[in-house]
């Protein structure tokens, strides 16, 4: 026996044996010593010698019996806890200034700054590239978002309705039975993508993951006013539907939050003004006002994350570029936006069927597409864009506004 | 020259563990394959016979190789254990308002032992228990996994029940099943006491014949001791497998066992299986 280690007072479990946690003890007394240090362990539970002899070869710890001292044993401790984290390691701090540019792919789901066991098996999470996936602004945009959930159940007005007339009525039910159906597209894109984000951006999955709540209550509050009078749902068109399905098909983590939040929701922070302002009840006017305001934080990550690459990556604005074309030629042949939704719009602004509404209702939707345009613009050119660039490419944004 | 051990998938995760071990060990540069045997008889036969080199052996298996090999002028050694399979011991457990306070107080009674073929739970504990002065006792058997040398744990869960059920006056089991039942509550904690426990003997060993390729050999054994627990690819197989570290083998842990396997002729001198009701 080595006696460089002088071991402390014996270990005693009273009458607590291994079927009732006295294992914590012993771990915890063996803790106390470096391996190959011995601790003595006494108690009163009868099979505690048996237990303890198991329990100790399984874990890799030497055990005898003491001579001449009625239950009493000795324990070595074994070298397997050691081993077994010796090659562990950080991942990265807990804040998000302990960040990591490339999380490797063992690292998994563990949660950041954990203390992680070599070993294990590669997660693939193919967004995992800082540079392409961060924000700074990404965990205060989360924490404002997670304050800023609403009830759509308690914060509407459900019951304050007001005579809206047929006509009006019918362009209100098509307007939300197209807002339905691009809130499910918006949907659908960052829960997809928060799926592919290494989970070591805790912030950015979260932030996704909200958005994707965020969109949840949209698609709510949106079919609860098409139906609210009664009606049928409005239509959908083929074009509008063609539209949103080059929206799912892009694969590209920066290139899919361009499209979808820059530029799509981006024209829909108009067009939910828009319809705040012309709403022809209160019920419409305080679900386009709380879905702007959750869309206006969709906007800004999408732009602070863009932000942020560009910075880093000079190449992004040709690919950003050539997205947009891309995108724009594969829904060249197809109407873009559904006629029925223009009109409603149109209608909706007019707020009667005379000719001095009708036109003003035009009117109206015209300054809509500008407003959208002059926005996309801005917008681009915060990415990097010099205006005549961003003229250009606004123009070549879908006609169906998402 | 392809070096093949044989093992016993005893369950599922035999197949996980050898693979793992094979990717392994080739990765090392060894050339090395496995077999895998539905029961011990057949895979000890082959070795003593020479068709594969190597065989994951429990002790009742290392036994019988030893006595086949013999019989046919050939020597078998045991290479290599995991530190688990050494020093083990087996335990009689009574329930807590048990009258028993010896062995000798079982008399008359029913003692549950695991399966016929069992070292830990029926072979082992059954010479102890003779050998403690208890004769006049009936045995009720719990057969489950017959031909894998108790490596099924069922045989010695069953036992343990039927004693919680008042079924059997005592069950024998290894001290590390034990301790597993009184923690998954198969034994609930103050309703059984430890009778007895054995001496300690060895378990499991890496049988190789004197057929075997000598470098391959020797490869293997030195390879399955240099791995580490330090080491994140090989940490997976050495828990599933049970073991910290590869260990020197020896025969000096199989003594209680030849003295049961002889008490009960289990198997002759020879090798040969002579064991009534065992059919594996
Ligand atoms: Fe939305
Ligand atoms: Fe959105």
């Amino acid at each position: 026996m080595t006696e460089q280690h002088h071991p402390g007072a014996p270990l005693d479990l009273g009458v607590l044996g291994f079927e009732r946690g006295a294992h914590l003890l012993v771990r915890r007394a063996l803790h106390g010593v470096p391996v190959g240090g011995r601790i003595t362990v006494t108690g009163g539970d009868p099979a505690l010698g048996v237990h303890l002899r198991a329990w100790a070869r399984r874990e890799g710890h030497g055990f005898s019996a003491v001579t001449g001292r009625t239950a009493t044993w000795e324990l070595a401790r074994g070298s397997a806890e050691t081993d077994r984290w010796a090659g562990a390691e950080r991942a990265g701090g807990p804040g998000p200034d302990g960040i990591v540019a490339r999380p490797p792919a063992h690292w998994g789901l563990a949660a950041r700054g954990a203390l992680v066991e070599a070993g294990g098996p590669d997660v693939r999470f193919d967004v995992d590239d800082r540079d392409v996936v961060w924000a700074d602004l990404a965990p205060r945009l989360y924490a404002h978002a997670a304050a800023a959930q609403w009830d759509p159940a308690t914060a509407v007005d459900w019951d304050a309705t007001t005579d809206v007339p047929a006509e009006v009525e019918a362009a209100v039910v098509q307007v939300m039975t197209y807002l339905v159906e691009n809130e499910q597209a918006a949907l659908v894109v960052p829960a997809g993508l928060l799926a592919r984000v290494h989970p070591h951006f805790r912030e950015v999955q979260q932030l996704l993951a909200v958005q994707a709540a965020d969109e949840a209550r949209h698609m709510d509050v949106f079919t609860r006013r098409a139906l609210l009078h009664g009606g049928r749902m409005g239509t959908s068109s083929a074009g509008g539907r063609s539209s949103l399905a080059t929206l799912l098909a892009e694969p590209d983590f920066s290139l899919a939050s361009f499209l979808l939040s820059v530029l799509g929701e981006g024209s829909f922070l108009s067009l939910l003004a828009f319809l705040e302002r012309h709403a022809p009840d209160p019920v419409t006017a305080q679900i386009t006002h709380l879905a702007r305001v959750d869309e206006a934080r969709h906007v800004a990550f999408g732009v602070a994350h863009l932000e942020h690459q560009s910075g880093v990556d000079p190449s992004l604005r040709g690919k950003l570029r050539t997205a947009i074309e891309r995108r724009h030629d594969a829904l060249a042949d197809t109407a873009g936006l559904n006629a029925d939704v223009f009109d409603a719009l149109v209608v909706l602004a007019a707020g009667a069927w005379t000719p001095e509404a009708i036109a003003r209702g035009h009117d109206a939707v015209q300054e809509l597409h500008h407003a959208m345009d002059e926005g996309r613009r801005q917008r681009l050119a915060r990415l990097g864009f010099p205006p005549d660039e961003a003229a250009e490419l606004s123009a070549l944004h879908t006609r169906n506004f998402m | 020259m392809t070096l093949i051990m044989g093992g016993v998938a005893y369950d599922p995760k035999v197949l996980t563990i050898w693979d793992g071990f094979r990717q392994w060990l080739r990765g090392q540069g060894l050339d090395f394959d496995y077999v895998l045997y539905s029961h011990y008889e057949r895979q000890v036969e082959d070795l003593a016979d020479g068709r594969i080199h190597a065989a994951w052996n429990s002790p009742l298996a290392w036994l019988r190789t030893e006595r086949l090999a013999a019989a046919r002028g050939r020597t078998v050694r045991s290479a290599v254990m995991r530190d688990t399979d050494q020093d083990l011991t087996s335990v009689v457990v009574v329930r807590a308002d048990s009258p028993a306070t010896t062995p000798g107080d079982l008399a008359g009674g029913t003692v549950g032992v695991g399966a016929v073929d069992s070292p830990q739970s029926t072979l082992i504990p059954l010479s102890f228990l003779r050998h403690s002065g208890l004769d006049d006792v009936r045995v009720r058997r719990f057969d489950v996994g017959v031909g894998l040398h108790g490596d099924h744990i069922g045989g010695e869960r069953d036992a343990a029940r039927a004693l919680v059920a008042g079924e059997i006056d005592a069950a024998c089991m290894i001290d590390g099943n034990h301790l597993l039942f009184g923690q998954e509550g198969t034994l609930p904690a103050g309703s059984t006491r430890v009778l007895a426990q054995t001496g300690v003997y060895d378990h499991c060993t890496m049988a190789i014949v004197d057929t075997a390729p000598a470098d391959e050999a020797d490869e293997f054994v030195r390879l399955l001791l240099s791995m580490s627990y330090a080491d994140p690819q090989v940490r997976p197989l050495l828990d599933l497998e049970g073991l910290k570290q590869w260990v020197p083998g020896r025969t000096s842990g199989f003594g209680p066992l030849a003295r049961a396997v002889d008490e009960t002729g289990f198997y002759d001198a020879a090798g040969t299986v002579t064991a009534r009701e065992y059919d594996p």
